[in-house]
């Protein structure tokens, strides 16, 4: 396809960085959560907790802007998606609601059954989560049924396809490894050790899924394949990512957890970006037609729009990124437990 | 029942539950500025125990408003499809500047207010709680912005995209100063300043009654009761500019508020009553031609009454009649019981008439209840429009989602929020009733040594 770099492309490459930056950022989270359950001691919980604590919500806040500007730039492509996968997206929000009630709540009792139940919410919602954002990707991957009104059509058992569960146990494996990662910087001593133990194991749970997926993807999903036989350039961002992925474990035996979890965060932004250069221009692949696609141009906003937003972002995100690296600054280092804690 | 009136009910009741945070946290977010810049001020230990209390409170209303918020984002999309085709061109503006300017600020900082004490300097510290709070007004900036969009659409055109009609826009700062912005904001801020400030009065009012904590609460209850003072009296104005917005740019709502049938009368205004609406008629008390009066200036204009509307364009009358008339005497007589806990305060009888504290613990009620209702008298007396004059609601709805689907989303939306509910009251309970510390409490883990050498 020809390439040229308009608003639309910008603002597709924009909700990318969004997404990208919300995968990335609570993707550590959520990968803590699905880890919770393998620490034991109520002390050992509550630093996993509190090594999220301050940051969680501001990083669900990258979700919320990416579905804003989705909205706002790509309405249909918004509307769309968000009434086709009606139930997953409720379940998503269900789970986005215990999680974050759980983390608010759980040390807030002594009670050792309370602090249990709310454990296994806040785990089980932040593994389900991983999983719902993952199905939906290998949905969109596949390509789904949306017809010539825009609409899309699709139940709940054809969206738990095989290749969809397996992007869902990609995304969950690649947060686990991130979350580890992200826990080797926030602790010490013995629970550290048990946390190494965890990176490795993540590790090869997620390079054995992402191969797998990569060789299903191949084999069974064309259309994901061709930009790249077109653009052979965009190679390379193949090999970043297996380059970041084999540049974990050496960083951490070094010791070097900073640089593993930078390794990893590479990781998860190129396969956004393999994703997102295999859709293009499209972002909702039509299984029926590809004249049905709901692409850059015919799912946009209004050009005014699209130029006023990104006035609005170039005035905004300088502020964001300013926020959000002296706020990883100001928590820097191991996790410390005080009266205001979680 | 239909898919549409599915789709409204699970609206209006995931609406209404997350209403009840957001203006608490603004509310709080501006006593808590008022305290901590106290503490700077005066250096006086009182005043951070104080903050750090009622910090603690906020952040049980912020983190149950980010809860329910997220939902309301989605909720566009999932049931209001159509509507999202429509209006995302400005709606979904509004919503995307929301996150850039509003959310990151809150959540940004929030991290440093709740948990940044130790971790940087005093001002440091009150400059993070400004912008928590900025960053919360911010947010109901854009969100009334978006919501007066669809009340009194401005800077727009209709365009046909591809066989479907919808609003693009034309001129920004004309959508966003929409011709009910500003009034319809001012109102809103208002009101969640007075939830934030009766929060604050009634639990103060429940130590003074324990006596227990009696120095910060009656510091609380001073702050507060001069926060209630100023937005209950700004209330009025923003009431009455707000109504007389109503007036001219949405005047089906505006029969409605006051259930006036006959376009050649002059309008009264109505201090309570019952509305039949098979045969238009009101009983009640009224003032007669007060309406006209408060609006024209002159009792004898004749208002615009519902007669002049097609039938299939008038919204539900007894409802927005009954809620803005119970908004509207919750707003007088927090007038009242601010201006009387102020007199009973220079009289220096205030902290100890046990029955008027005990009025003030349950007045926190009260502003609760006349922002949810202040808000069914906007939506409700919008109808049918979605969008006023441009899109009906019926017409707005995801054309791939059943009433089956919602049924089961309005099932689990019921039990989790039910749920929620109680462990939010449990848990604010708990810490009311644990109240401030005085000295920071040692921690009870030995192990917890290890991690800090």
């Amino acid at each position: 396809m020809e390439f040229s770099f308009d608003i639309n492309t910008i603002w597709f490459v924009l909700i990318g960085v969004l997404l990208a930056g919300y995968g990335i950022l609570d993707g550590f989270d959520l990968g803590v959560g699905s880890l919770h359950l393998l620490t034991k001691s109520d002390l050992d919980r509550r630093i996993l907790l509190n090594s999220i604590g301050p940051v969680w919500d501001g990083n669900e806040v990258w979700l919320v802007t990416g579905g804003g500007a989705l909205f706002a730039a790509f309405p249909d492509v918004y509307a769309t998606a968000f009434s086709g996968f009606y139930i997953p997206f409720m379940l998503l929000l269900f789970m986005l609601i215990f999680r974050a009630i759980s983390i608010e709540v759980r040390s807030k009792e002594e009670g050792k059954r309370w602090r249990a139940f709310w454990d296994r919410a806040f785990s089980i919602a932040s593994m389900a989560i991983a999983m719902l954002i993952g199905v939906t990707i290998g949905n969109i991957i596949q390509g789904v049924p949306i017809g010539k009104d825009k609409e899309l059509y699709i139940t709940v058992f054809e969206m738990l396809n095989p290749y969809a569960l397996l992007v869902g146990m990609t995304t969950l494996a690649a947060f686990m490894m991130h979350g580890s990662i992200y826990l080797a910087m926030k602790t010490d001593g013995e629970l550290q050790k048990q946390v190494r133990g965890w990176i490795n194991n993540s590790t090869i749970f997620f390079v054995i899924c992402y191969a797998t997926a990569t060789m299903a993807t191949l084999i069974y999903i064309p259309h994901m394949v061709t930009p790249f036989r077109a653009h052979p350039e965009f190679f390379l961002l193949a090999f970043l990512n297996m380059m970041a992925i084999a540049n974990i474990p050496r960083e951490t035996q070094r010791g070097k957890d900073f640089f593993a979890f930078l390794s990893s965060s590479a990781a998860i932004l190129s396969l956004m970006a393999l994703f997102a250069v295999g859709l293009f221009p499209n972002f909702l692949v039509s299984s029926i037609s590809p004249e049905y696609n709901l692409t850059i141009y015919n799912a946009a906003s209004s050009e005014t729009t699209l130029e006023i937003m990104l006035t609005m972002a170039a005035f905004g995100i300088p502020f964001v990124i300013a926020y959000t690296i002296s706020i990883y600054w100001v928590f820097r280092g191991k996790v410390k437990l005080d009266n205001m804690s979680y | 029942m239909t898919t549409e009136l599915w789709a409204r009910l699970q609206f209006a009741f995931t609406i209404s539950f997350h209403y009840i945070y957001p203006p608490l946290s603004i509310g709080l977010g501006i006593i808590l500025v008022i305290m901590e810049g106290m503490y700077l001020k005066t250096g006086n230990k009182m005043y951070e125990v104080m903050t750090k209390f009622w910090v603690k409170i906020f952040a049980l209303t912020f983190a149950m408003g980010v809860a329910t918020g997220i939902v309301m984002e989605f909720e566009f999309g999932t049931n209001w499809a159509t509507y999202s085709r429509f209006v995302g061109d400005i709606f979904g503006s509004a919503l995307a500047a929301e996150g850039i300017f509003a959310f990151f600020l809150e959540s940004g900082f929030l991290a440093i207010l709740l948990f940044g004490w130790n971790r940087v300097g005093k001002k440091t510290h009150f400059f993070a709680t400004c912008m928590v709070s900025l960053g919360s007004m911010m947010s109901a900036v854009w969100i009334v912005v978006a919501n007066s969009w669809q009340q009194t659409p401005a800077g727009y055109r209709l365009v046909n995209n591809g066989g479907v009609i919808r609003a693009e826009i034309t001129d920004f700062w004309g959508m966003v100063f929409n011709p009910s912005s500003v009034e319809r904001l001012s109102h809103t801020l208002g009101g969640a300043f007075l939830a934030g400030a009766f929060l604050v009065i009634s639990v103060s009012a429940y130590y003074l009654i324990k006596k227990r904590h009696e120095e910060i609460a009656k510091a609380g209850l001073k702050i507060a009761l001069l926060v209630a003072l100023f937005a209950s009296l700004f209330q009025l104005f923003t009431g009455h500019s707000s109504a007389s917005g109503v007036a001219v740019n949405q005047p089906a709502k505006l029969a409605a508020m006051e259930a006036h049938y006959d376009s050649l009368s002059p309008g009264d205004l109505y201090m309570f009553g019952w509305v039949n609406e098979t045969d238009k008629k009101v009983y009640g008390i009224a003032i007669p031609g007060m309406l006209s009066f408060l609006i024209h200036g002159d009792p004898t204009v004749p208002i615009r009454g519902l007669d002049s509307f097609p039938k299939d364009e008038i919204p539900p009358v007894n409802v927005t009649f009954q809620t803005y008339h119970l908004m509207v005497a919750i707003g007088f007589s927090l007038i009242g019981l601010t201006l009387i806990s102020i007199f009973l305060w220079w009289r220096g009888k205030l902290f100890t008439s046990v029955l008027w504290l005990k009025i003030l613990v349950v007045s926190v009620l009260l502003p609760q209840i006349a922002n949810q209702i202040g808000w069914y008298t906007a939506e409700i007396g919008r109808q049918p429009w979605i969008v006023y004059g441009l899109l009906k609601t019926s017409d707005g709805l995801s054309k791939t989602v059943t009433s089956e689907h919602i049924i089961f989303s309005l099932i689990l939306f019921t039990l989790i929020y039910a749920g929620l509910f109680v462990v939010f009251l449990y848990l604010l309970d708990k810490k009311i009733k644990h109240g401030p510390e005085a000295k920071t409490k040692e921690l009870d883990f030995s192990e917890n040594l290890r991690m800090t050498e």
